[in-house]
């Protein structure tokens, strides 16, 4: 058996536990009461009688609400799927028997990543889409780089699945979907304080955001990706960026640069090292 | 020149590698393992003959299991060497031709029986067609219930499914842990075929089992594991070997007992005389009996006495458990 065989073959039966667990279901579930509600939402503002500059800015605003709460759902999702498809499986014995095959383990865990990353980040962008779609359909707005923000989107979710992964071969499976969510949460409230202490012209609060979004890029991700969802204009609209308006959780005053998505792939590569690391000299 | 010479000498150790014999199925020398505090594993060394059916034995938490992981790679020993087929253990490409059905079985409950028995058929990179997987789950009782899932099996059930895992990659060694732990009796009776089916076809097997009438039934050779150690290892004949034979004499005269302890050990109890054949090649009972009766010996009744691997075994795990009482080592 080919170690690209053995990845293709873990890779695809990853695919289809999840297809196959309810996890499926419950997110197209979430997806679908999201879209609808947003539809609406979206419906009743285009009624409103707001100028064209107006219209675009609460377009955004509302737009990077609704996509952030797809990578929510999807951090929850990627992160309850990969903490058992790992450890889970290890203790009960699903794992045993196939590790007992002539694969290498790295090979094995690099299957499961790359299934789940397939689930995740296919999620994230069928639902940004579709989200995106919703919103010029019905206030007739289109974000200036949706490819580049749902690539991003997709990015931030494997970020997070990564960490999961690593966390799974550690901890228990639960505590590991549990720690990586709240670490997600954790940072994009950095994030957010960080955004207000530098509007306040405080650095030490400012620093908070630089250093979290290093240490986990999932928040430095999304602020990209918000980036291109929203009009070029909306910052302007706030009041500029000067004026306060990166504090709002919402919008995000600057593109992502090129280097901090060199260190989100390098974060990636360097965790999932990490991960298989700890899961090869595990005892079964 | 030198590239004939060469040639040749390549031929030759192809020649020579070629006539040697083929590597034991499984070979361990000085297993060690330590859980934190607690030594799992102390000097193990067993081996696995091609084609030859061994047992392991041993109470609960002897490390049986722990011997049969580091012996598949799926633990790390802290020290010793394990090699499977010829191969160190340590490499997965060492598992290629082996089948292995764990003590604490699960499968996929989202794939069916034989998607199941499909990924493992493929992992295996045996390239097993469809028709064999069919057979395979036939042989363990499970045909007609291919396409059900998994999770709506009930243990016994997900133990044969087990046991057609480990038997579809076309092993030339399958490792059996406690194959019968969730098996009725009927089940217990096909492993004992499936067993008897595997030597056959020159399969060796290493067997875990609690039930040691069947390990009796069907083993070539044991090994008896006790606390991390190796307490016995041999063929069943060597670890039964040591027969006995009960005699009721009467007018028993003291030439008559020295002939007797001639023999071996002598337990007498009445009239009744229990003698152990050390090395009996088959002539030693008729022998005595002749020359007890020249001795004027009047001889009513000769009865051999059978060991049972059972009281074998628990006489083993007894001696063992004396030893360390008398001194601790
Ligand atoms: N993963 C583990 N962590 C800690 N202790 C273990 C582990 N696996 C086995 N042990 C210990 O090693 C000893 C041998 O276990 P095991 O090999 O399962 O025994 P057996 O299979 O003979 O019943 C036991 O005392 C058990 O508690
Ligand atoms: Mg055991």
């Amino acid at each position: 058996m080919t170690t690209a065989r053995t990845v293709l073959t873990i890779a695809a039966l990853t695919l289809r536990e999840a297809s196959r667990r309810r996890v499926l279901f419950a997110l197209v579930a979430l997806t679908a009461g999201l879209l609808a509600l947003s539809s609406w939402g979206f419906s009743r503002l285009a009624a409103e009688s707001l100028t064209s500059g107006e219209a675009r800015l609460t377009a955004s605003i509302l737009l990077n609400l609704v996509m952030f709460g797809y990578s929510l759902v999807a951090a929850l999702g990627t992160a309850f799927l990969a903490g058992p498809t790992l450890s889970g499986e290890t203790e009960s014995g699903i794992a045993l028997s196939m590790l007992a095959r002539p694969i290498r383990r790295s090979a094995f865990l690099l299957g499961k990543w790359l299934g789940l990353v397939a689930f995740g980040s296919g999620f994230v962008v069928l639902a940004g889409l579709a989200q995106v779609l919703v919103v010029r359909v019905t206030v007739d707005y289109w974000p200036p780089a949706p490819a580049t923000a749902l690539g991003l989107l997709a990015a931030q979710t494997i970020v997070l699945l990564t960490l999961t992964v690593l966390l799974a071969t550690v901890i228990s499976p639960m505590a590991s979907g549990v720690v990586a969510v709240g670490l997600f949460c954790t940072t994009w409230v950095a994030g957010v304080v960080g955004a207000i202490g530098e509007a306040l012209g405080n650095d030490a609060v400012g620093r908070v955001g630089s250093v979290s979004r290093v240490l986990l890029p999932t928040d430095g991700l999304w602020r990209g990706a918000m980036n291109a969802f929203q009009d070029p204009s909306a910052i302007v609209q706030f009041g500029g960026a000067e004026q306060g308006a990166g504090a709002f959780p919402f919008l995000s005053t600057a593109p992502l640069t090129l280097t901090y998505l060199g260190w989100a792939v390098l974060w990636v590569a360097m965790v999932w090292a990490l991960a298989a690391m700890s899961f090869v000299r595990r005892d079964l | 020149m030198s590239t004939v010479d060469s040639g040749a000498g390549v031929q030759d150790a192809a020649d020579l590698v070629a006539g040697l014999p083929p590597a034991p199925a499984a070979w361990c020398t000085g297993l060690r393992k330590r859980y934190r505090k607690h030594l799992a594993v102390e000097d193990v060394s067993l081996q696995v003959g091609r084609g030859e059916i061994v047992g392991l034995l041993g109470p609960n938490g002897a490390g049986k299991t722990t011997v049969i992981k580091m012996l598949l790679g799926l633990v790390r020993p802290d020290a010793g060497e394990a090699m499977l087929l010829g191969q160190r253990s340590a490499d997965p490409a060492a598992r290629a031709r082996v089948g292995y059905l764990p003590e604490l079985f699960r499968y996929q409950p989202w794939l069916t029986a034989a998607e199941v028995l499909a990924l493992h058929a493929r992992l295996s990179g045996a390239g097993v067609p469809a028709a064999e997987q069919r057979d395979c789950l036939a042989l363990v009782g499970l045909s007609g219930r291919g396409d059900d899932r998994v999770g709506g099996f009930s243990k016994g059930m997900q133990q044969r499914l087990g046991l057609a895992v480990a038997l579809v990659g076309r092993p030339e060694f399958v490792v059996l842990d406690e194959p019968t732990s969730a098996l009725d009796p009927l089940g217990r009776a096909d492993v004992r075929d499936i067993v008897l089916e595997l030597r056959s076809r020159g399969v060796a097997v290493l067997l875990n089992s609690h039930l040691i009438g069947e390990v009796e039934r069907v083993c070539d050779r044991v090994v008896v594991l006790d606390r991390g150690r190796v307490a016995a290892a041999g063929t069943l004949a060597e670890l039964l070997g040591q027969r006995e034979v009960r005699l009721h004499l009467t007018d028993l005269s003291p030439a008559a007992q020295q002939r007797l302890a001639a023999l071996g050990r002598v337990d007498r109890e009445g009239e009744w005389s229990t003698v152990a054949l050390t090395d009996d090649d088959g002539t030693a009972v008729p022998d005595l009996v002749r020359d007890l009766v020249d001795l004027g010996v009047r001889v009513h009744a000769v009865e051999p006495v059978r060991i049972s691997l059972e009281e074998r075994l628990l006489g083993i795990l007894r001696d063992g458990a004396a030893s360390r009482a008398a001194g601790p080592s």
